[in-house]
């Protein structure tokens, strides 16, 4: 029904759905690499990685930077915190609206058992 | 990342869980106190669901809540929303009395995620396990490239091909 995943959300979901790319950025994390330096990391064609860092660059998560020949990639400005938080704010509004459905719920099931012990009178 | 939240046990209040299962896929999980007779009713009956679904924290007023809970059938929320009302809509694909039901969000076009509920009866109370799921990865791919965003890529390239090739000069 209502859907609340924002798009930028599902990116980033998809970006971090992947062990390599997860790797590459913790391994990012500790220092800024080349993409030739990650590939080699990884067992990785130089084509392979670059997919990979496109993607999470899409998602926020690096940034590439060109410096002569070699292309430099660093974390970027998305970190995981932010997807955490979202998704805290997306449990409270779940958390919001099944307090409502509990009290729903808990009304009409009182309300059916004093029907039964009033038919049973 | 295997990202899990969950609200704090309370002596009276059952908690919320939302766990991000995979690249396309968000669980969030609520015990109820009730049978699930009656909690499969608060979600199929319109003038049931319209008492909860629509948490004060969005700040949207409900208008209208139409519920045809049969498989095949529809549901349409529209909510006063500037500068025109906002509608939820899609189909039920599956609805099994008191234990299953999964539908359709038809509001942002085709290929939109489905929604499956199960709902779980253990001593009077209700394990409700809600699953938003996206059909494809692609389709999440597909998803993923808001106009804007998009926009902001094109010229992020745009940028970068204007520095290659003034990098290579010659070529």
């Amino acid at each position: 029904m209502a859907q609340y995943l924002p798009t930028r959300l599902d990116t980033s979901f998809a970006a971090l759905s992947d062990a390599t790319r997860r790797g590459v950025l913790e391994q990012l994390g500790r220092a800024d690499a080349s993409i030739t330096d990650l590939a080699e990391k990884f067992h990785m064609t130089l084509t392979g990685m670059k997919k990979h860092v496109g993607v999470l660059e899409q998602a926020g998560f690096v940034a590439t930077k060109k410096i002569g020949r070699v292309r430099t990639c660093q974390l970027g400005p998305r970190r995981l915190e932010e997807e955490t938080a979202w998704l805290e704010r997306y449990r409270q509004r779940w958390d919001e609206r099944f307090d409502e459905l509990n009290k729903v719920v808990e009304e009409l099931t009182r309300k059916e058992k004093s029907d039964e012990r009033k038919n049973r009178k | 990342m295997n990202a899990r939240i969950e609200s704090k046990p309370g002596p009276v209040k059952n908690r919320t869980t939302v766990e991000r299962k995979s690249d396309r896929e968000v669980v969030v999980t609520r015990t109820i106190n009730g049978p699930a007779r009656i909690v499969f009713e608060a979600f199929t009956k319109a003038e049931l669901l319209e008492r909860w679904w629509v948490p004060k924290s969005l700040g949207m007023t409900l208008l209208s809540c139409e519920v045809d809970a049969r498989v095949g059938g529809k549901y349409r929320l529209v909510f006063d929303h500037s500068p025109e009302p906002a509608a939820f809509f899609g189909t039920y694909v599956e609805v099994k009395p008191y234990s299953r039901l999964a539908w359709t969000n038809d509001e942002g076009g085709e290929g939109g995620p489905v929604t499956t509920v199960t709902f779980e009866e253990k001593g009077g109370k209700t394990l409700v396990v809600l699953r938003e799921s996206h059909p494809s990865k692609e389709a999440l791919d597909a998803a993923g490239t808001g106009a804007v965003e998009a926009m902001g890529e094109t010229f992020d390239q745009l940028d970068e091909l204007l520095v290659a090739l003034g990098e290579s000069p010659g070529q």
